[in-house]
């Protein structure tokens, strides 16, 4: 990493000696292709702000700075890519690129990178865009404050902002992303940072992992989205101070593990989902220090999850605490704090004397025999709750928590 | 009749029983928006209070009120009245008097806390709605059951009976019936059981008109698909309105037969 390191500051070094070309509506030169096609390895090009109809710029095995000042916008007129580039150290600066046409056979993209390495996309505005940034097989890239915004109407019809295919070492920060299919989305990608993004009201999935492992997301915030997060079919995956909120709907999830190993959940806050966290076929997973708010169902664990441990987790106000399958499987549940939990604290060591037993009737009435959630708030399911609570019959005896904190945790 | 519909009305409002009904609902509409001041929370709450106590408080008020005005009534009977409209004069008298105390009781703390502005009006609504349709059907249900029984304890009894059956004996053999069938598709059967009992269905209908519905997944759509269209709130609306006429006409013959 530090070698790559090197190597990407000694490029820019080396940019810095390069010659530079201006483009400019009233410049000698005035098309952003013609000024790529002049431009030799380490020139730094210029684009003054105006209104550039270009698609296809074509940048091949040469190390270029492309800025743009005040944002001059390249309109692709809904035809082909707006910028396509495969070399090694180049750099993107404050372009406002518009207008990227669908298609059902191609990928169109605002900016294609491929086969490239040690890059920087920055600051650049996307509007109407089918995809945002593609990337294919390229390694440390840096994709940094781009604000990304598209119409999309349905997911056939739609691309993703930002999309990695086969990458390694990318580092995605302080981006926004509204209204596109998936907001990130990464396939076979490893080892990728992906920090303090802003996915909101996108079609399908503010994040979307898909075979990618070693992965670190952090201080992201995913709201209203089809669903929040999409993990899937991945390892290690770190998911630090993440805020997954309002992705409310029939089919709407906060965070949706399938098939995940070894990973970890800090300090993530789940707020106002139908479902806080889906987990499928999740083993080893730790949930440390979350909140989860008021969400439909908090926690729904479904088949296949072994060794999961939760701890330290504040459960605030949700409808349903947790819904299991099966029997306990070695997952952990000691340690937590239930808004619900009405038991006491006689010996005063902060943990409540009697275990809680976050599965409730209901919600195991519900995991059984999906129709009878049209009982939800009648005065039966209210009895029979209360007198299972009394003395349980119906609900997995091993899944509980035997020591429940008594207020809630601060972390 | 609307003599007599008259006379019970300000009858219940002379006993003060209308003002207490009313007062009760002035604070529990008050002290729910005070707590938590967001009008969709309330209506959930409210939603779950409506649904237990507006039966019970029609079924056990209809048949205080009939055992209690029986003299009067047979007083009635020797004068040139035709039989149903003393009975049905009585019934409109309690069931409206119930009724306004309720919507008055609730709509005057979400006015105050401002309704009119809130988006939560039709919610709301459809609340009181519902809570007036539960209050007649079920003073009808309790005015029959009390003509049927000469004996106070023997009525009194088979009110609460019924009351218990429809709030939660019918739940529990619905959900059974769910448990027990579950390898097969439900969502039609749970459909139309809900339908059937007045209080599944107001329950359901105020249900599906709040964001909570979100939770009720696959079989939640289904309902939705029912209740969004017209002929499905026309049948719902129908079987409410059923609920009312079938239990007064039934009270109207059974008075119309009984030998006082």
């Amino acid at each position: 990493m530090k070698a790559l390191l090197l190597i990407f500051l000694i490029f820019i070094g080396f940019n810095f000696y390069g010659g530079e070309i201006t483009v400019c509506k009233s410049c000698e030169i005035s098309s952003v292709k013609d000024a790529v096609e002049m431009a030799e390895m380490g020139d730094t090009i210029r684009v003054k702000s105006g209104l550039y109809k270009e698609n296809n710029i074509s940048i091949k095995d040469k190390s270029l700075v492309l800025i743009g000042e005040d944002f001059p916008v390249i309109d692709a007129q809904m035809q082909g890519y707006a910028i396509i580039v495969s070399a090694q150290a180049f750099r993107i600066e404050g372009f406002k690129i518009i207008n990227i046409g669908r298609s059902h056979t191609s990928d169109f993209a605002a900016i294609l990178i491929s086969n490239s390495a040690n890059f920087e996309i920055k600051n650049n505005r996307f509007d109407k865009i089918f995809f945002g940034i593609l990337i294919e097989r390229s390694k440390n890239g840096r994709i940094i404050g781009n604000k990304f915004s598209g119409n999309a109407k349905s997911q056939a019809h739609s691309g993703n902002a930002i999309h990695l295919w086969k990458t390694s070492e990318m580092h995605i920060e302080d981006n926004q992303v509204e209204g596109v299919r998936d907001g990130i989305y990464l396939e076979f990608s490893d080892n990728a940072e992906i920090k303090n993004n802003v996915c909101k009201n996108n079609l399908r999935y503010g994040l979307h992992f898909m075979f990618s492992d070693g992965n670190i997301y952090s201080g992201n915030l995913f709201e209203n989205n089809g669903a929040g997060v999409a993990v899937m079919y991945s390892k290690n995956i770190k998911m630090y101070r993440n805020t997954f909120k309002n992705n409310w709907g029939s089919a709407s999830y906060g965070l949706l593990l399938k098939e995940i190993t070894d990973s970890e959940l800090i300090q993530n806050t789940f707020e106002e989902n139908t479902v806080g966290i889906s987990a499928d076929n999740t083993s080893r997973i730790n949930y440390i220090e979350n909140n989860f708010k008021s969400n439909g169902y908090a926690v729904k664990i479904r088949g296949g999850c072994y060794r999961n441990v939760f701890k330290r987790n504040n459960f605030l106000y949700n409808s349903f605490d947790l819904t299991y399958h099966g029997h306990s499987n070695e997952n952990s549940f000691n340690g937590n704090f239930w808004s619900n939990y009405s038991g006491y604290d006689l010996d005063k060591d902060s943990f409540g004397d009697i275990p809680y037993r976050p599965v409730s009737l209901f919600s195991y009435l519900v995991n059984k025999t999906p129709e009878s959630i049209v009982m939800l708030r009648s005065l039966f399911i209210d009895l029979i709750e209360f007198s299972e609570k009394v003395s349980p019959i119906f609900t997995p005896a091993d899944v509980l928590d035997s020591q429940p904190f008594i207020k809630k945790i601060q972390w | 009749m609307y003599k007599i519909l008259k006379y019970s009305f300000f009858d219940l409002f002379r006993s003060r029983w209308s003002f207490v009904y009313f007062f009760f609902y002035l604070l529990l509409g008050l002290v729910l928006l005070f707590l938590n001041n967001d009008l969709s929370n309330a209506i959930i709450t409210l939603m779950n209070v409506v649904i237990v106590l507006v039966p019970l408080i029609g079924t056990i008020f209809g048949i205080m009120y009939f055992y209690n005005s029986r003299e009067f009534t047979e007083l009635l009977l020797a004068q040139p009245i035709a039989r149903r409209h003393i009975f049905l004069g009585q019934y409109l008298g309690v069931a409206i008097s119930l009724a306004l105390s309720l919507v008055l009781g609730l709509g005057i703390p979400f006015i105050i806390y401002g309704l009119f502005e809130s988006s939560a009006i039709w919610d709301f609504f459809s609340l009181l709605v519902v809570g007036a349709f539960l209050t007649f059907i079920f003073t009808a249900l309790s005015f029959g059951i009390a003509l049927k029984f000469e004996n106070k304890i023997k009525g009194f009894g088979m009110a609460i009976v019924m009351w218990l059956f429809l709030a939660i004996i019918y739940d529990g053999l619905f959900l059974l019936l769910l448990m027990y069938f579950q390898e097969y598709p439900l969502e039609d059967f749970a459909l139309v059981a809900s339908v059937l009992n007045p209080i599944d269905l107001s329950r359901t209908l105020i249900l599906l008109k709040l964001d909570i519905s979100a939770l009720l997944g696959y079989t939640g759509a289904v309902f939705k698909e029912f209740f969004g269209t017209t002929k499905g709130s026309l049948i719902s609306f129908i079987v409410l309105l059923a609920w009312v006429f079938i239990p007064v006409w039934g009270m109207l013959r059974l008075a119309g037969k009984k030998d006082f």
